[in-house]
């Protein structure tokens, strides 16, 4: 049975007294529309859609055919507005919910909308309120269904979604990456009862099987026994209880192990049996704690009998028992480990309770079909995961009235993995996991944090005729540190922290306060500059021999990522970076001298040897990267300088295409769609990666099925004494694939 | 099955039995029921019981005519003389075939133990053919041992003889008489180690079989306190030998076995007696403090496919803390007369009726102690409710493990025994009903009388084995 555990608190009078700060909660209420409601047993998660008017950087070329004077831009480059889609998630206790239709009321402009979607226990409680305070009609949902689809969309969406839960490992938790076929899998609901799903596809799935003996079980059997009302007092009851001395266990019954079988003395031979046989108090702690066990231990056990019948061996585990509770992660993984050993590992959500919000609102979505398109998780807007851990972090358990956020933005394009990954399933982008590193963690968070003044300084230089851009700049800079604190203390907040997660947390808060490119203009004067040297670079290239002329090459291609204009001006930590093909080869870049005169004359000697390329692009600003809108102009001004560039233009050998990437890093498996093709069509046999982003930090270990060349300039003092070298130091990693003959067939 | 007595009951007793027999359990050459002795025995009885693993000796239960001879007839392959033992030489070749056993059967008293978690279970053969001159023979402590355990019911305040088990008549190595099923609490443990030395029991030279945890834990005590040595013995061996063997000889002239006819209504569900024939592939699932379920293939071929710690010890444990009641009779008093779905929150609770879209009825348990996450309902309800949702929590729990490992064994008979069963048929025909309900009349369970005691009797069984002499074997 799913989360219908509708008793709680919500008996308790409506807590009316909370103000909500409209900055931070229902955001972009005036365009929402498409709500949907999940209303569990003490939480709501109210879904919406939006759109959100943000400011971009555009580029716009010149009439340069007209005048073509000295000192004049290359381009043009507009702030302008863009509207991009959004979904916003908000989980708040169920004592807040009229405050919260209240808000929404007061705040909803868009009048087109005139159904919620609602699911979950709960939902019928609230109807008459829901539709009194909204005006809406209140659309039921089939509770496991959302579960499902919501289940369904974050596999396939936010990387990092799933997770393994180690209590004593290094990192508590280890996130899986996203596999490119998400079924089948088996999802275990435990809510007040258990429900065993077994899902196929997008729309198939069957309820195989399932267990009264579950949170209800918990909750209303701990109660009894403990007198404890709450489900998280009695959980943190559990954390401190010895079960030891409520359970009968082997060795209470064999005096030690019963060997013959393989069972260890510790383990539980019945649970409560000494409760039946000892004749004395036993301590809440302790009884909450058997409680515990016997519930997870029972769970688990019939999870994997259900796993090897149906041969399945991803197993999802969600519902309010599980909700980021460690204690019974822990409970639950270690009896998976227990019953399958090993076999099977038990996995957790980041977004569990989510779920029904985000299948309900799909559901009521289907017309926008939102499974065209990819979504990202915004870091600016989401929350994260919290621990609810009492060791981990006291002060989040007593904090009522938590709203907690997911936002996800729509991206305007399918994105898919590089067809030449070796194994898209075991791909990893990221080089060092930072939430098991904490070494490296620690250096990072300070080194970011450390360069949070020259970004701001960057953002306001970047808006002089905007209004606000200090006050901004410095909202930026409470959030971005805010984040920074947050990860301190929950390193898996976002899933694995990297390098790139942390650049790409810093580009979701700038773009949150309108500093979509704050590098536009310095992009723009070094272009301007490099372009003028162009012909020079290229002439005393051709003066060169061949072998002489390779090595000038690479040295550009490097020389021009240590001129990293970027890098020098925040600091030494911003990274840029580049990926270059040959036979359709890819680079991504920096803009300026990196570009034209290290890339450009690089690519103009592979089409010269009749080498097709193909060079991809940010399709957003990050840093000082060049964006494929910037490249496609500088190309076109390139061309008409060059006659083999203009040629290959034209002959359709040089081809420019969009990575769907806006970060300074890279992960290959979520590449623009289109990409994918032209890398497929053009039969790819060459990529070169370059920039300590997408090289280093990034794809350093990538395995590709083609012949590969990743370099870059170590431009990290830290990080090169960290690889054993200098700084600015040389990666220069050729690979061939083991297996190339056979993977090429 | 003891098809000689099965002959001499009443004959209430063999009606009663037939009607078990066309209940489709028992292989068509048996129903002829009464013809003591027959063929039937063959294939599907052989092995029961055996003395060694790897050997082909048999045992059919019992000799027909001369109304002993069951049990060494495993220890010496008379099962063709039982078969053709209509003929006077062959009954006293029988008979010399006993002497000879005499001379190798151990010394009484002849004892088989078994310590689990929280019983334990003695059996006690209890000899009636003494010669006049034997019984003057026996020695003082033997005769008290004797005395004290066949003429009282009740041993102390918590030791019990379930008298109505009492298996009467058994022929064993050449002795007649009847076995004892005695119970205790295995806090008692100590106690009964120090009236084995005040009995001065070791005096006796008796070896002691045990089986269950007990025997390992407590081993060091009957060593120190008692002088006594123990054998000790695989539990689940016994269980099964002991199962296969109660099994063998009947209860009394009538079947071991039962089982429930529609156990999915309870107006028309009523036990019905049955044959074991043909028991394998089995699983088995011994509900003592804690489960164990076993795949059995053969007498000597099993595996322990899983356990769970939710059993006996859960539910009693669960109801002491709950009700403040103390012992399992009283617990199940009180689940008697309460009410589970005031505790337990149903699909209909839910979803106001059945929830569709999965199949479930409305009437299922959705959620165990669901109504207990309320404080007005934790308020009102009674010890009773309490008591009964506690057994049907745990019972269905057991069922649904069980039915799980049936289908991942593919085997579609599943063997309930264990304590836990014991006066509890509220959680047998539970068992019953969800075996039948879930797997929609694919999976048949199965109870034994003996519920408990089986591994005690496997013990026991160890004992004479421990005697006999391999060599002797014909």
């Amino acid at each position: 049975m799913a989360d219908c555990a509708r008793k709680g608190r919500t008996r308790d009078s409506m807590d009316k007294s909370i103000t909500l700060p409209p900055d931070e909660i229902f955001r972009n209420l005036e365009n929402a529309k498409r709500f949907a409601i999940d209303i569990g047993g003490s939480l709501t998660k109210l879904a919406y859609y939006s759109t959100v008017q943000h400011k971009v950087a555009k580029v716009r070329s010149f009439d340069h055919t007209a005048k073509e004077t000295e000192g004049d831009p290359l381009y043009e480059i507009s702030v302008q507005e863009e509207i991009t889609a959004r979904l916003h998630f908000i989980k708040f206790e169920n004592t807040y919910i009229e405050t919260c239709l209240d808000f929404i009321k007061d705040h909803l402009v868009n009048t087109e909308t005139k159904v919620i979607k609602a699911t979950g226990g709960g939902a019928y409680k609230f109807k008459e309120l829901i539709e009194k305070k909204l005006r809406l009609k209140v659309d039921k949902e089939d509770e496991m269904t959302c579960l499902i689809k919501g289940c369904n969309f974050v596999l396939r969406n936010i990387p990092h979604e799933a997770f393994v839960y180690a209590k004593h490992a290094d990192s508590e938790f280890r996130f899986q990456n996203t596999h490119p076929d998400i079924f089948p899998y088996l999802l275990i609901n435990i809510g007040s009862g258990v429900s065993i799903v077994k899902v196929e596809s997008e729309d198939k799935f069957e309820r195989i099987g399932g267990s009264s003996i579950g949170g209800g079980t918990f909750w209303g059997l701990g109660a009894l026994l403990t007198k404890t009302k709450r489900f998280d007092e009695l959980l943190q009851l559990a954390s401190r209880g010895q079960h030891s001395s409520v359970d009968m266990l082997v060795k209470d019954i064999y005096g030690g192990a019963y060997s013959s079988l393989g069972l260890t003395g510790d383990l539980i031979a019945s649970s409560f049996g000494k409760s039946a046989t000892t004749d004395k108090e036993f301590s809440k702690e302790d009884m909450a704690k058997s409680l515990l066990h016997m519930i997870s231990n029972d769970i688990g056990q019939l999870a994997c009998l259900y796993a090897r019948l149906h041969n399945l061996s991803r197993v999802y585990f969600g519902g309010f028992f599980i909700r980021g509770h460690p204690v019974t992660m822990h409970t639950i993984t270690y009896s998976i480990n227990f019953f399958t050993k090993g076999e099977v590992q038990a996995l957790f959500l980041r977004h569990e309770g989510y779920l029904g919000a985000i299948g309900a609102f799909l559901k009521g979505a289907e017309e926008d079909n939102p499974n065209q398109y990819s979504w990202g998780e915004n870091y600016a807007g989401s929350s994260g995961l919290m621990s609810v851990s009492p060791d981990l972090n006291p002060m989040q358990r007593a904090r009522s009235g938590t709203f907690d956020m997911l936002e996800m933005d729509r991206l305007e394009r399918q994105l898919v993995n590089l067809p030449l990954l070796q194994d898209p399933s075991s791909y990893v982008p990221d080089t060092v996991d930072l939430t098991e590193d904490a070494l490296a963690r620690e250096y990072w968070l300070s080194c970011f944090e450390d360069a949070l003044d020259g970004v701001v300084k960057r953002a306001v230089a970047s808006q002089p005729d905007l209004p606000q851009a200090a006050e901004r700049a410095e909202k930026f800079r409470q959030k971005y540190l805010h984040k920074l604190q947050t990860l301190r203390h929950q390193p898996f907040a976002y899933g694995s922290l990297t390098v790139r997660s942390l650049l790409d947390t810093r580009e979701h808060c700038l773009n949150e306060f309108n500093f979509p490119d704050p590098y536009s203009k310095v992009k723009q004067k070094e272009n301007d500059v490099a372009l003028k040297y162009f012909q020079k670079v290229v002439m005393s290239l051709e003066k060169l021999s061949w072998e002489q002329r390779q090595f000038a090459l690479v040295r550009g291609l490097l020389a021009g990522n240590v001129f990293d204009w970027g890098a020098k001006a925040i600091s030494e930590a911003t990274l840029a970076g580049r990926l270059l093909q040959r036979m359709a080869g890819k680079i991504e870049d920096n803009s300026g001298i990196d570009i034209i005169l290290g890339v450009f004359p690089f690519v103009r000697e592979l089409l010269c040897r009749g080498t097709e390329v193909v060079l991809a692009s940010n399709s957003g600003p990050a840093l000082n990267d060049v964006t494929n809108s910037e490249l496609q102009i500088l190309t076109e001004r390139i061309a008409a300088m060059d006659s083999v560039i203009q040629t290959a233009l034209k002959e359709d050998k040089l081809t420019l295409v969009q990575s769907g990437s806006s970060s300074p890093c890279l992960d290959l498996s979520r590449l623009d769609k289109a990409l994918a093709t032209v890398v497929l069509e053009r039969h790819t046999d060459l990529v070169v990666i370059e920039g300590m982003g997408r090289a280093i930090h990034t794809n350093y270990y990538a395995m590709l099925n083609c012949e590969s060349l990743k370099l870059a300039v170590i431009k990290n003092s830290w990080l090169a004494e960290r690889l054993g070298g200098k700084i600015f130091s040389v990666v220069f990693k050729y690979e061939v694939p083991f297996k190339s003959q056979e993977l090429k067939q | 099955m003891d098809k000689g007595k099965c002959a001499l009951e009443p004959k209430s007793a063999a009606v009663h039995y037939a009607n078990g027999l066309q209940n489709g359990f028992c292989s068509p050459q048996r129903s002829s029921g009464s013809s003591g002795g027959s063929a039937a025995a063959g294939p599907s009885v052989a092995g029961l019981g055996c003395s060694s693993p790897g050997s082909s000796c048999s045992c059919s239960g019992s000799s027909g005519g001369g109304g002993h001879g069951c049990f060494e007839s495993l220890h010496h392959h008379v099962l063709q003389e039982q078969q053709h033992n209509g003929s006077p030489a062959k009954r006293s070749r029988l008979r010399r075939r006993t002497e000879s056993v005499r001379k190798n059967r151990p010394p009484f008293p002849w004892f088989g133990m078994d310590i689990g978690g929280t019983l334990v279970k003695l059996v006690y053969f209890e000899p009636k053919d003494t010669p006049a001159e034997e019984e003057q023979e026996e020695v003082e402590n033997l005769k008290s041992i004797r005395k004290y355990l066949t003429s009282n019911v009740a041993y102390g305040n918590t030791g019990v003889r379930d008298v109505h088990l009492e298996l009467k008549e058994l022929s064993i190595c050449g002795r007649r008489g009847s076995l004892h099923f005695i119970r205790f609490p295995t806090q008692a443990m100590h106690s009964f180690i120090q009236m084995g030395r005040d009995k001065n029991f070791s005096s006796l030279h008796t070896t002691l079989c045990a089986t269950g945890g007990g025997a390992y834990k407590f081993e060091e005590d009957f060593r120190t306190m008692a002088d006594l040595q123990l054998l000790k013995l695989d539990e689940l061996d016994c269980l099964i030998q002991g199962l296969l063997y109660v099994d063998s000889v009947g209860f009394n002239g009538h079947p071991e076995c039962y089982f429930f006819e529609n156990p999915s209504d309870p107006e028309s569900c009523v036990k019905w007696p049955c044959c074991l024939d043909n028991p394998f592939p089995m699983l088995l699932v011994n509900i003592g403090s804690g489960v164990s379920i076993l795949a059995v293939y053969s007498k000597d071929d099993y595996k322990r496919v899983t356990g769970t710690s939710l059993g006996g010890g859960t539910f009693l444990g669960l109801c002491c803390l709950l009700t403040g009641c103390e012992t399992f009779e009283e617990a199940l008093e009180m689940a008697a007369k309460g009410d589970s779905t005031n505790v337990d929150k149903l699909v209909k609770d839910i979803y106001g009726g059945d929830y569709e879209r999965f199949g479930l009825q409305g009437s299922a348990v959705a959620s165990s102690f669901g109504h207990m996450m309320s404080k007005e309902k934790r308020d009102s309800i009674s010890k009773e409710d309490l008591a009964r949702a506690t057994l049907v929590t745990i019972t269905n729990n057991i069922g649904s493990i069980a039915r799980m490992c049936a289908v991942n064994e593919k085997i579609d008979r599943v063997v309930f025994v264990g304590n836990f069963l014991r006066i509890n048929t509220i959680s047998t025909k539970l068992l019953a009903y969800a075996m039948d309900f879930w797997s929609k009349g694919q999976l048949k369970a199965l109870f034994l009388e003996h519920e408990g005691y089986f591994g005690a009797v496997g013990a026991f069984l160890e004992l004479l084995k421990s005697s006999d002499d391999p060599r002797d074997d014909p």
